[in-house]
């Protein structure tokens, strides 16, 4: 289904985020006419298109939606994605309390931190902020009760099925397994962020 | 001031004052918002659009977005700029001379005054007068024209007698160092210049290769009515029955901690028909987002570009400027606009 939002803008519902982000890997590699934004979302892609044949658009994004929904398009898009490799090192402050809370070592934590390839689900809260998913069960903890003020750039932490790392020092309140020194928001850089939706990424002790 | 800029009459707007709040603003950094890039840019995109073309400045150079008038600014060099969007008095004083004009006896000029006239500007063909020297004239100076600000003037914003936001262009844009293609500030996530403050030093760019100024006047569009067309969803179906009837029904109020971000509004409540959050979804300027106090945010330039809050509604694209002029305190009404 295709949502209006506004003269500009409609929303594609894919229902899940690997649809979601297969829509938008097609979506990028042949733009249709007039598209500035293409967000995706864990059920939706919005696509802003100021000055565009509308109906066309809208008749473009059902077929492109159809394309991403069937299950041979896994090969959507350009290829796989890129991996990118973080390297943490593993001594935040709220490491002790997510071992706690999961019920494991902090060793544990870690092991499984690392373990597992995140994928970007999409960004938001914060220019370069990336919300990554597919974390280990176990280390789905609830944020803070109160918010941090300031959490350092590059902190790396938790938040109930997400996984992070703060682009630039900000407030929040996600639970702090360590800190990388990659930077992953550097406005001087094009692109300005190693992750884009459905890039895949894999945390290292450093 | 420095030394540098009273000798070498650099090509420099000096903010003496930035009034209540004040940014530089261009249109913002379309293109990002997946990577959690706000747009921003002018929160009235058209009246910054008018301003430029006044000057014969592409319509998407850096211009100032002053939010209550209030400002005061000061030119070193002579400039040909023009002011748009909400309506401040404007009055021009030479730089030195202060208390004099203050006092009324020179200077001062009359909004809506006819345009300096006709003959095409030179570009910095008055520069050499001396700051506050005997080569300094009252410029003509008023809103929705171009005018020549000569060297050694400060420019005196009053407060606006309609609307909330301000535009001024300067022939050759502001010209500080641009973050992610743009120099707008986003006062959501701190991208852009630093809000204005006074001793803030903006750079104009250069004027080769401009077009000519040909327009003479542009009339202030002055107030408009305080009705917001919305056209329904993308989220209509997450509110009771009704909602969108109880959103036109009554003028909302809007709330002091309006800001770039959004026009709070107060008002009948906007009932949900279920419970619980939406997954977040990409957001446009001029959603409605109604949070769990039923209570709708008009989304302006600076909005975060996804959200969790159902949107009943988005504003037709022509009545944004609109909402952006609104002031805390204004009554808004709402009304459902059908597709043509």
């Amino acid at each position: 289904m295709i949502r209006s939002a506004g003269e500009h803008g409609l929303i594609v519902e894919t229902g899940t985020l690997e649809v979601s982000h297969r829509l938008d890997a097609l979506l990028r590699d042949d733009r249709p006419r007039g598209v500035v934004e293409i967000v995706p979302g864990p059920e939706t892609v919005l696509v802003v298109a100021p000055g565009a044949d509308r109906a066309r658009l809208r008749a473009t994004l059902e077929r492109l939606a159809a394309e991403a929904e069937s299950a041979t398009a896994g090969a959507a898009g350009s290829g796989e994605p890129d991996l990118v490799r973080i390297p943490v090192v593993y001594d935040g402050e709220d490491l002790g309390a997510v071992a706690e809370l999961a019920g494991l070592s902090p060793d544990e934590v870690v092991a499984r931190h690392t373990g597992r390839e995140l994928v970007v689900g999409w960004l938001g809260f914060a220019p370069g902020f990336a919300y990554l998913t597919g974390l280990d069960p176990a280390l789905r903890v609830p944020r803070l009760g109160t918010p941090r003020t300031s959490v350092p750039a590059g902190s790396v932490a938790v938040a109930g099925p997400y996984s992070a790392v703060y682009p630039s020092a900000s407030p929040g309140g996600w639970r702090l397994l360590g800190r990388t020194s990659l930077r992953v928001w550097d406005v001087t850089a094009d692109p300005p962020s190693p992750f884009r939706p459905g890039t895949r990424v894999r945390f290292e002790r450093a | 001031m420095s030394g540098v800029l009273a000798r070498g009459a650099a090509r420099v707007v000096e903010v003496l004052a930035p009034g209540p709040y004040a940014t530089v603003q261009d249109l913002g950094r379309p293109g990002l918002a997946h990577l959690g890039v706000p747009c921003s840019g002018a929160a009235d995109a058209d009246a910054l659009r008018l301003a430029n073309r006044l000057v014969g400045n592409p319509e998407g150079l850096a211009g100032i977005e002053l939010t209550f008038g209030g400002a005061r600014l000061a030119f070193h060099a002579g400039a040909w700029v023009a002011v748009t969007g909400a309506g401040c008095p404007l009055s021009a004083v030479p730089l030195d001379a202060k208390a004099t004009a203050a006092a009324g006896t020179s200077g001062t000029a009359v909004p809506g005054e006819g345009p300096p006239g006709t003959a095409a500007p030179g570009e910095g063909a008055s520069s050499a007068a001396a700051p506050g020297g005997a080569g300094w004239r009252a410029p003509a100076a008023g809103a929705g024209v171009p005018f020549w600000v000569p060297a050694g003037t400060e420019l005196r914003f009053g407060t606006p007698a309609w609307g909330l936001r301000s535009y001024l262009a300067v022939r050759g844009g502001v010209a500080v160092e641009p973050v992610l293609g743009s120099r707008s500030t986003d006062s959501l996530s701190g991208l852009g210049p630093e809000p204005l403050r006074a001793g803030t030093v903006l750079p104009v760019g250069p004027v080769t290769g401009l077009e000519p100024i040909v327009a003479d006047v542009a009339p202030p569009r002055g107030p408009r009515p305080a009705v917001l067309r919305v056209l329904p969803g993308p989220r209509d179906d997450w509110f009771a029955p009704g909602a969108l009837a109880e959103l036109c029904a009554e003028p909302y109020t809007v709330s002091q901690d309006s800001n770039r971000v959004g026009v709070r509004l107060g008002g009948r409540e906007l009932a949900r028909a279920r419970e619980g959050e939406l997954p977040s979804e990409g957001m446009v300027a001029g959603a409605l987002q109604v949070p769990p106090s039923g209570q709708p945010i008009v989304f302006l330039a600076d909005h975060p570009p996804t959200g969790g809050y159902p949107v009943i509604a988005v504003l037709v694209a022509a009545d944004l400027p609109v909402a952006a002029q609104l002031r805390p305190g204004d009554r808004v009404r709402f009304t459902t606009h059908r597709r043509a």
